[in-house]
């Protein structure tokens, strides 16, 4: 198909919009970097715009010799990576014995479990269930509360009844049992719906931010990522006010402020990449079909 | 013949046991971490006693709907009420179309390679936090050293109070919405579109039809379905509310606004102990939920899409 000149310039309008659009989405990050490692000093002139300006790396020099900020994010990649193997684990054992047909009390287990995403008891319940259960201050209460999402767990199961029966018939026919068949058959079918879950658990922990301000107030060497990055911000608020009366340098926080945002953000666009390619069709196949 | 049914059950448990081993952890978890937390919801009904268990605190006033009336008399009830409707209507206003016109801009991309590239970018800020995100507003949008209100200063307006000033926080927060979930969403559009046969295009083109009468004609009929579903399941959550989001974007000189039904629970009961009171308000705004959902899905599929059930 040939196309008109009208066409071709109006195939150049759509990519000059997608560029804006680009531009719009990375701003925001370009500019913290270029904030994060510019010195003080040129923060409060108002000169950092997209570059850093008098480049330095102090607010991270900060950072990293501050043991709080170092527990912290040891501490939140440690809880990630327990919590996507957890969650990884509950969601395979949820997904897959409903596929079997033959399972008896299948519909009972389904409605119990689908009724749970349209009615949640409410945040005051849980609270005090985890209250009765001496979970708060805990480490495991960012950890169990939360481990199996029935929305992953529908896409994982979507994804399974997508496997033809013949496979599974054979595993029977070969004397595997369920659980043989599933290690043999289905989980290395699997491995793109697999990643792109472990991708969503993992990303749902890292960012995870009001189970821990609910639960644990106290024990502030259990606070992730997240929560230390939340209180940084509040503190932040009043200290600019305080500045306003001729306090404290607002340069220096406003660096440390952004290289915290900036920890926070690097552990996913390092991530992210690389397991795109899985999630597209991990997404379309469960969100379509629910 | 009782024994024969006996006999074949022993064989399918012997042969489907694992089944079950497999089924019982997240059973467990459902009952004891979504099913138990709702006998805690009689405590709307009851005056809630820190010695007491659920079961044996006092029942509260009024037949039990003491706190229901006191939450309707709460002015920061009301208030977040209010809030919460409206900045879902606003959202749901903005924030619908804006994916669907995103999906068929990037769907004319003529280059493949520069269409991946504008996706991956567009979908990033969907995984980042809302508390990253406000980060980022804080220092974008910052009064005077952030870069929006530089640039504006230097183009001779005004500084603008983007985060500081009720109306402007409105729009912001809106903004930011569209910003982070904008590219995720156009997924299930995108999807929908692939689904389109590639001859109808054909044929239009021969019939000699323009771009956009292909949009209007082609493309948007074809997703139409997509389309209302997401729409009804969208209406279905308007009372819905987000807690990271106006959580981490709010801020005291903007409480009038920012505080809806979830910050509010968070605040007066967690915080604030008043147990009772917020268990009520979690209640009413859970049963609008289903059946705001519930009645959401009938309408679809009496029109003959697929429910979301």
């Amino acid at each position: 198909m040939i196309k008109s000149r009208g066409a071709k310039i109006a195939d150049w309008i759509i990519v000059f919009i997608c560029v804006i659009i680009i531009f719009v989405c990375l701003l925001p990050i370009v500019n913290i970097a270029a904030r994060s490692l510019s010195s003080a000093d040129a923060l409060m002139r108002s000169k950092v715009i997209l570059w850093p300006v008098e480049f330095n790396v102090d607010a991270y020099a900060k950072i990293l010799s501050d043991v709080k900020y170092t527990r912290s994010l040891g501490w939140t990649a440690i809880l990630t990576v327990i919590c996507t193997a957890l969650s990884m684990f509950m969601t395979i054992m949820c997904a897959f014995p409903l596929i079997y047909n033959n399972l008896k009390g299948k519909r009972v287990f389904n409605a119990m479990i689908i009724f749970t995403m349209y009615f949640s008891a409410g945040t005051i319940p849980n609270y005090l269930l985890l209250k009765d259960l001496g979970l708060l201050e805990n480490a495991l209460v960012m950890i169990i509360p939360n481990c199996l999402s029935v929305f992953n767990m529908i896409i994982l199961r979507s994804f399974f009844y997508g496997i033809p029966e013949s496979l599974k018939e054979a595993a029977e026919l070969e004397g595997c049992g369920p659980f043989r068949t599933l290690i043999n058959v289905y989980l290395p079918l699997s491995t793109p719906t697999l990643a792109t879950l472990s991708l969503f658990y993992a990303v749902g922990r890292w960012n995870g931010f009001s189970d821990a301000l609910m639960y644990i107030t106290r024990t502030k060497e259990l606070f992730p990522i997240q929560l230390l990055l939340y209180n940084l911000l509040q503190n932040m608020m009043s200290i600019d006010i305080a500045t306003q009366e001729g306090f404290t340098m607002p340069g220096v926080t406003e660096g440390v402020k952004a290289a915290t945002v900036m920890f926070a953000i690097v552990p996913i666009l390092i991530v992210y990449p690389l397991l795109q390619r899985y999630f597209i069709a991990g997404v379309t196949l469960g969100g379509v079909k629910g | 013949m009782e024994k024969t049914t006996i006999k074949r059950f022993g064989l399918y448990m012997r042969q489907n046991w694992t089944l079950y081993v497999m089924l019982s952890l997240p059973i467990t978890f459902f009952i004891v971490f979504r099913y138990i937390p709702m006998t805690y919801i009689q405590i709307a009904f009851k005056k809630f006693n820190l010695f007491k268990s659920v079961w044996e605190m006092e029942a509260a006033g009024n037949y039990g709907f003491e706190f229901f009336i006191k939450a309707f008399s709460n002015r920061d009830f009301f208030y977040a009420l209010r809030n919460t409707l409206l900045l879902n209507l606003l959202d749901l206003v903005v924030g619908f179309p804006a994916p669907i016109i995103l999906a068929l801009l990037l769907n004319e991309l003529a280059f493949k390679m520069f269409k991946r590239v504008t996706q991956t970018v567009v979908y990033m800020p969907h995984f980042l936090s809302w508390i990253i995100i406000s980060g980022l507003a804080l220092q974008l949008f910052a009064p005077t050293t952030g870069l929006v209100n530089i640039v504006l200063q230097k183009m001779g307006f005004e500084a603008v109070p983007f985060l500081n000033e009720p109306t402007h926080w409105v729009v912001t927060y809106i903004f930011l919405g569209v910003w982070q979930s904008v590219g995720w969403n156009t997924i299930i559009y995108l999807a929908a579109i692939t689904g389109i046969s590639p001859e109808l295009y054909e044929a239009a083109s021969v019939d000699g039809a323009g771009r956009l009468r292909r949009i209007w004609h082609i493309t948007l009929p074809g997703i139409k379905p997509t389309i209302i579903v997401l729409l009804i399941m969208a209406l279905g959550r308007i009372l819905g509310s987000e807690f990271d989001r106006p959580y981490a974007l709010g801020n005291n000189l903007v409480k009038g606004v920012s505080n809806v039904i979830s910050t509010f629970v968070y605040t007066v009961g967690i915080r604030g102990s008043q147990f009772s009171l917020t268990t009520a308000v979690g209640l009413f705004q859970s049963v609008i939920c289903v059946i705001f959902l519930a009645g959401a899905n009938t309408i679809a599929e009496k029109n003959g899409e697929r429910g979301i059930f």
